[in-house]
């Protein structure tokens, strides 16, 4: 009856993990999206740091750059005091920008430039605005987009690297839309946004489109996890500390149970 | 069982509230079965889980904001600004993943060791209740940031109970407080959500007031004896658990602090949006057994009322289960089966998070059938027909037994 028995379970366990690992027969479309890159980040692992450098150039390229169409509106301009920037840096790059504020003591708004305590100024007044300019999809805010795609840093960067590529046969890519084969459906309405030197790094390192993709992934990283270094450091001294406890319970444990038989 | 002690203060409370020899008699004295394996440290890890998730959402609750505009930001407002706010919420998030885990193991050593027979029928029925509102408060807590999984989630869920027939639309928008899913829903959840794990607490103390009447079962299942077979809780149990939460920390703090997002879902950090539905909508990975029992049933009522079943089940066990040996260890014939349905219930978890065509389809169909199979006729039939091996006298004796057993083997 045993013997039965395990021979039963045995194939029950192979017939059922054969028939769930077979893969699900594609849709009949020719296009498969493709799965992004895993790159390797300062920022991986239990040790990983951002790199300030990376960080200020992301900064670059998102300003100068992405800011024309992406919002970023969980981010306020003191918090850029994370990556490097001093606080006069910082007030001058606030001071860039004009924010409505008010009412005044009239009763009116008014336009001021931008301080440390404000929220990043959003490139439109609304998202109808912004959908209206790209043919009804608005440019999504990124404050939090390597949080909200799976892959994270790593997508972000094959969407930006992934333009220009030629678009499976029989697929049609209406004006207003770009062939990306990271992006699902594979017809984004972003034009690609980066060329090599598209931006010019003040720190002298080589604009190239690896390099400004690189940085600016590093950068949404950061706006999305600000306080991944924080969390890191305290999660290797509570380890440490755990596995000290652990081994001193283990012995008080030992200790405890010495003359009993059990 | 009276206190001994000089202290005055000690004295008078004791004389007018006996909380110092209650203490003594549940937590101290309380004389627990000397053979107790590391499967048993689930328990107090349950409890050390709940105790967690109050004390991190009673300081979210400080921070958080009910309203369908403010959800959403309040949190990111937790995760950047508030001192410490990420580490709050990332206790809080996993914590609830690491309940469930903790729970599921608890009970599958229940299952596995016939904890459910009696005289721990009760104890058995108050352990479903905690689950059954462990679910419910999960499942509104999953609500509250307000991302597009919480709206989503909360819409297919709450759907469910329109396949109820004539009534069934009307529940659906009594649930809501409108036609859909919006701001009054999100502020009735936040309440039950404030108010469920109190409700938990109290069926905690439910649970562990049938467990101390009888005692805790055991590794072998059978009855204590006498004193010979047990030991007093404290030192024993006290540090065995200490050390069991130690290691638990240490795997909880591994998400906490390096995987965070492993356990949560990217599209709940984009905004509830109404008018945009995420292409794949699928539970946590807590339900999602239960979700592929749903989904596995083309009839909506039917895979409702079978969604049901699967946990309701539970309570059936002690009459379900015809055997009058408890512990699984002397039961061969049961024991195969149980591992077998451990492993069902892993395949309809993987199953529940795949899209439902194809041969996942057909397979959480036989899993799930498995999974009825095994409580309504196989718990009966292999209790009435198994011959189950020979059982030791007592506790003591299997303890003198292995003993010898090992010196044996030393010498050979
Ligand atoms: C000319 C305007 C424009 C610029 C400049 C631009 N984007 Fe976009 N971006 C868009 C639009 C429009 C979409 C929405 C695409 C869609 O959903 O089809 C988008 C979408 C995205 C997405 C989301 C893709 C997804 O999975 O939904 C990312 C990530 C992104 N942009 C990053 C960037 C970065 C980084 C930059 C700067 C290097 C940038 N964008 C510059 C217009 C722009
Ligand atoms: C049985 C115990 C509990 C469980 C299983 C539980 C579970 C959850 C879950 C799954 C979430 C969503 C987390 C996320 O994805 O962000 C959540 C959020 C939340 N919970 Fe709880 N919870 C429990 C107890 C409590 C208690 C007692 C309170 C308050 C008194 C509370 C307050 C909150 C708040 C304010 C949020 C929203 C903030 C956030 O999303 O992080 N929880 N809970």
């Amino acid at each position: 009856m045993e013997r039965v028995m395990r021979k039963f379970l045995v194939a029950a366990v192979v017939l059922l993990t054969l028939g769930v690992v077979r893969p699900v027969p594609a849709a009949a479309a020719a296009f498969v999206q493709k799965s992004p890159p895993d790159l390797s980040w300062s920022f991986d692992g239990p040790f990983g740091t951002y790199n300030q450098a990376a960080l200020q150039r992301g900064f670059q390229v998102y300003k100068e750059v992405c800011a024309s169409c992406h919002s970023m509106d969980y981010l306020h301009y003191g918090d850029l005091s994370a990556l490097g920037y001093s606080k006069a840096e910082i007030k001058a790059i606030a001071s860039g920008y004009t924010v409505t504020a008010g009412p005044n003591k009239e009763g009116k708004m008014y336009k001021r430039p931008a301080r440390p305590s404000d929220a990043f100024v959003a490139p439109f007044p609304n998202e109808e605005a912004a959908a209206a300019t790209f043919n009804g999809v608005a440019p999504p805010d990124l404050s939090l987009m390597a949080a909200a795609r799976d892959g994270g840093p790593n997508y972000i960067y094959a969407i930006l690297t992934g333009f220009n590529q030629k678009p499976p046969k029989g697929m049609f890519v209406p004006t207003g839309r770009y062939y990306n084969p990271y992006f699902p459906g594979g017809r984004i309405a972003m034009p690609p946004p980066l060329t090599a030197n598209r931006v010019h790094y003040a720190d002298g390192t080589k604009a190239t489109l690896d390099q400004e993709a690189r940085d600016v992934a590093t950068f949404l990283m950061w706006a999305s996890h600000p306080h991944l270094d924080q969390r890191h450091q305290l999660g290797v001294k509570v380890m440490i500390f755990l596995f000290i406890l652990a081994i001193v319970f283990f012995f008080a444990k030992r200790r405890a149970w010495k003359d009993v038989e059990h | 069982m009276a206190v001994e002690t000089n202290n005055k203060l000690v004295k008078w409370i004791e004389y007018r509230l006996p909380v110092f020899s209650f203490y003594r008699h549940f937590l101290v004295e309380y004389p627990a079965p000397k053979n107790l394996s590391y499967w048993w440290n689930f328990g107090s890890l349950a409890g050390f889980m709940l105790v967690v998730q109050i004390v991190t959402g009673i300081v979210l609750a400080m921070h958080y904001s009910p309203s369908a505009t403010l959800a959403f930001s309040s949190v990111q407002g937790i995760m950047r600004d508030v001192n410490y706010g990420w580490l709050l919420r990332y206790i809080h998030a996993t914590g609830a993943s690491m309940f469930f885990m903790v729970v599921y193991i608890h009970l599958f050593r229940g299952l596995y060791y016939g904890s459910y027979k009696r005289p721990r029928e009760i104890l058995w029925f108050m352990g479903v209740i905690i689950l059954l509102l462990m679910m419910a408060t999960a499942f509104f807590g999953y609500t509250l940031p307000w991302g597009q999984m919480s709206f989503w989630g909360a819409t297919v869920i709450t759907s469910l109970f329109s396949a109820i027939p004539v009534v069934g639309h009307a529940i659906t928008s009594w649930l809501w407080g409108g036609y859909a899913i919006g701001a009054p829903t999100l502020n009735r959840f936040y309440a039950l959500h404030y108010l469920l794990p109190f409700v938990i607490v109290a069926a905690v103390a439910l649970h562990l007031w049938a467990l101390h009447q009888h005692g805790s079962n055991n590794p072998l299942g059978i009855d204590v004896k006498g004193p010979q077979d047990t030991l007093p809780f404290h030192p024993y149990y006290t540090v065995k658990d200490l050390f069991g939460i130690t290691i638990f920390l240490i795997f909880f703090c591994y998400w906490i602090f390096f995987d965070p997002g492993a356990l949560l879902n990217p599209d709940n950090s984009i905004m509830a949006n109404a008018l945009n539905t995420p292409p794949h909508i699928e539970p946590e990975w807590y339900f999602l057994p239960f979700y592929a029992i749903l989904r596995s049933v083309p009839n909506k009522l039917i895979g409702v009322m079978l969604l049901g079943l699967s946990v309701c089940v539970l309570f059936l066990l002690p009459w379900l289960d015809t055997s009058p040996v408890r512990s699984g260890k002397f039961r061969p014939i049961f024991k195969q089966f149980f591992w077998i349905f451990v492993i069902d219930c892993v395949i309809l978890g993987y199953i529940g998070h795949l899209p439902p065509i194809g041969p996942a389809k057909f397979y959480g169909r036989i899993a799930a059938i498995y999974y009825f199979l095994f409580f309504f006729v196989i718990l009966p039939f292999v209790g009435w027909f198994e011959r189950p091996k020979p059982m030791p006298e007592s506790i003591s004796q299997a303890v003198l037994d292995k003993k010898a057993k090992r010196a044996g083997t030393e010498k050979a």
